[in-house]
């Protein structure tokens, strides 16, 4: 088994999510028990991940590839810690800095200084180490001007670039990236991809999400694809990216 | 030894009943007058015995699954400087836009305190004569206050994290508990408050009141395990939180705040008031700051068994819940 060894990072051992889809949600005593006497209490289930397995060593960059809907971001969100998968386990040796979604828990009320903060603590960074992290942070994203604005009067960009100068700052060991490199105006977007290219000399492992062949071939040493919830391949990234094709030539 | 949740339970039960058994022919020092009302007798030491079997269990658990215990301890300790922010936020947020600022939380009890003695030492003045009134009624209200504060705020704790527990891991016990000890910390300027009053009114005052942390202690313990149930379940059913308010009014005046006990003398509800732990919670804060009395050893077995029982109940409702939340977000 695959415990214990000091070269894998992340370790998806036969995870499968199953989601139960009503047609409307039950969110009230009330409806709970109208629907209980009316025996409509059913739900649809939905696997939208069904047994996965696969290992990324250490100072890898694993592509995940697949078309809408095939389960990347659930993928990603289970080994982030976000979803608990209805079975199976997954063993991440290190500390992961998820860059899920633009400015994943953030407080749209705070200014972005509290935020800084706020979202450092989730990682479960101190405010000292936050605090000396600062500059660097501020200085990336190029939001010293909009220190002490809230959040919620942010754009997209901003909030995008404060979120990944965050996320890649404090040094994680695992960076998750979900298709947020179209954050920003191309230059951000050469800046945000230098500074991911340094952190993958400096052995850091990185587990990407995107639909750019072009991106995979010049970043990934490894790749999977999924389909429908179903793992169709692990490899090398060319073998994965034909596979790629082939499911998008077989769909058309 | 696996410690599998059936075993758990039959332990606590087996326990439980050797307790009872023992405690049948305990001296009478240790749980009081033997002949005692049957009815009450009984429940009593059933009590008793449940509680003393919860507490060997907790520490079969921390001995058996001394793992588990250590890695809920490290992520606790990872995420300690996100509870801190969380109650420093909680705090600031309450003040913000507010002249009197952090005044307001010594002021609001006491003029609270002011409006209900006017009520209650003219209005219904020929109901009950209680010496130092406003030092009774606001022994009483900056407990229920507590309570009542810390357990409404953090049921919709879960709900109002929902953009952070969508989209990032953190564990979900920070929300409940974040309320509560910021409940606390303005627990705190109520007993200021409540200070002032006594020595406004000239009440006596007493060593017993140095015990102070011991009554807060069991009612954090008890608002915790309320606070994790009903946050719990208001995930599911939007709808309690409007019934919990309710329920709080209901359980105030249940919890002789602002009425002596002693005018239940003779009625059904004089035996029934001790099952509501809310009371003996205020009771126990009164003997040590009201009375100046030391609460026996039984007395502190109820409040902590009153504690540990909803510690437990809130713990497991929780954790067996928790993973659902984020799809009923």
């Amino acid at each position: 088994m695959i415990f214990g060894l000091d070269n894998v990072a992340i370790s998806v051992q036969n995870v499968s999510m199953k989601f139960n889809l009503s047609k409307d949600k039950i969110l009230s005593l009330k409806e709970y028990f109208v629907k209980a006497v009316k025996r409509q209490l059913f739900y649809e289930e939905f696997w939208a991940l069904k047994n996965i397995s696969f290992t990324v060593e250490r100072g890898e960059v694993f592509g995940v590839m697949g078309f809408n809907g095939a389960g990347k971001s659930t993928l990603l969100k289970i080994i982030a810690g976000v979803f608990k998968p209805t079975l199976g386990a997954v063993v991440v040796n290190g500390g992961v800095s998820p860059l899920l979604e633009l400015g994943a828990g953030f407080d749209p009320e705070c200014s972005a200084r509290e935020n800084i903060y706020m979202n450092g603590a989730m990682y479960g960074f101190s405010p000292k180490f936050m605090e000396s992290k600062y500059d660097e942070i501020l200085d990336f994203a190029e939001l010293w001007e909009f220190e002490n604005v809230a959040v919620k009067n942010f754009s997209s960009g901003m909030t995008g670039r404060l979120g990944f100068a965050i996320a890649t700052s404090v040094k994680p060991e695992i960076l998750i990236v979900d298709e947020i490199l179209g954050v920003g105006d191309y230059k951000f977007q050469e800046k945000c991809e230098e500074r991911i290219m340094n952190m993958i000399s400096g052995g850091v492992t990185v587990l990407l999400v995107t639909h750019s062949a072009y991106k995979i071939r010049e970043m990934c040493s490894r790749a999977l694809l999924l389909e429908k919830g179903e793992l169709v391949c692990t490899g090398d990234v060319e073998s994965v990216l034909e596979a790629y094709g082939d499911t998008g030539s077989k769909k058309a | 030894m696996v410690l599998t949740k059936k075993r758990l339970i039959a332990i606590t039960l087996v326990l439980m009943v050797s307790f009872f058994i023992l405690l049948l022919y305990a001296p009478e020092s240790l749980i009081g007058h033997r002949d005692d009302n049957l009815l009450l007798f009984v429940p009593k030491i059933l009590f008793l015995a449940l509680t003393a079997a919860i507490a060997i269990v907790f520490v079969l658990i921390f001995i058996f699954r001394s793992e588990y215990i250590s890695a809920q301890l490290n992520t606790f300790s990872r995420f300690k400087y996100y509870l801190k922010l969380l109650i420093k936020r909680d705090f600031v947020s309450r003040y913000r836009k507010s002249i009197l600022g952090v005044l307001w939380s010594l002021l609001n009890p006491i003029l609270m305190m002011l409006v209900l003695t006017m009520v209650f030492s003219t209005l219904f003045r020929n109901m009950f004569t209680v010496a130092f009134f406003p030092v009774y009624l606001l022994s009483g209200q900056v407990i229920w206050a507590f309570f009542s504060e810390s357990t409404t705020l953090a049921m919709t704790s879960v709900i109002a994290g929902e953009g952070v527990i969508k989209k990032v891991y953190v564990p979900k016990y920070m929300f409940p508990l974040s309320k509560v000890i910021s409940s606390l910390v303005q627990m705190a300027f109520s007993l200021a408050a409540f200070f002032i009053v006594v020595i406004v009114t000239g009440a006596p005052f007493y060593w017993t009141m140095l015990l102070i942390p011991i009554p807060v202690l069991y009612i954090f313990v008890f608002s915790l395990g309320v606070a994790m149930l009903i946050s719990s379940l208001s995930v599911f059913f939007r709808d309690l939180t409007y019934l919990y308010g309710v329920f709080t009014t209901l359980l105030m005046y249940l919890s002789a705040i602002f009425w002596p006990v002693e005018i239940l003398e003779g009625s059904a509800l004089q035996n029934l008031i001790g099952l509501n732990p809310l009371y003996q919670f205020i009771r126990y804060f009164r003997y040590i700051v009201y009375w100046g009395k030391v609460p026996d050893l039984w007395f502190n077995f109820v409040c902590i068994g009153f504690a540990l029982s909803a510690l437990c109940i809130g713990t497991y409702v929780f954790m067996r819940q928790q993973d659902k939340y984020i799809l009923s977000l």
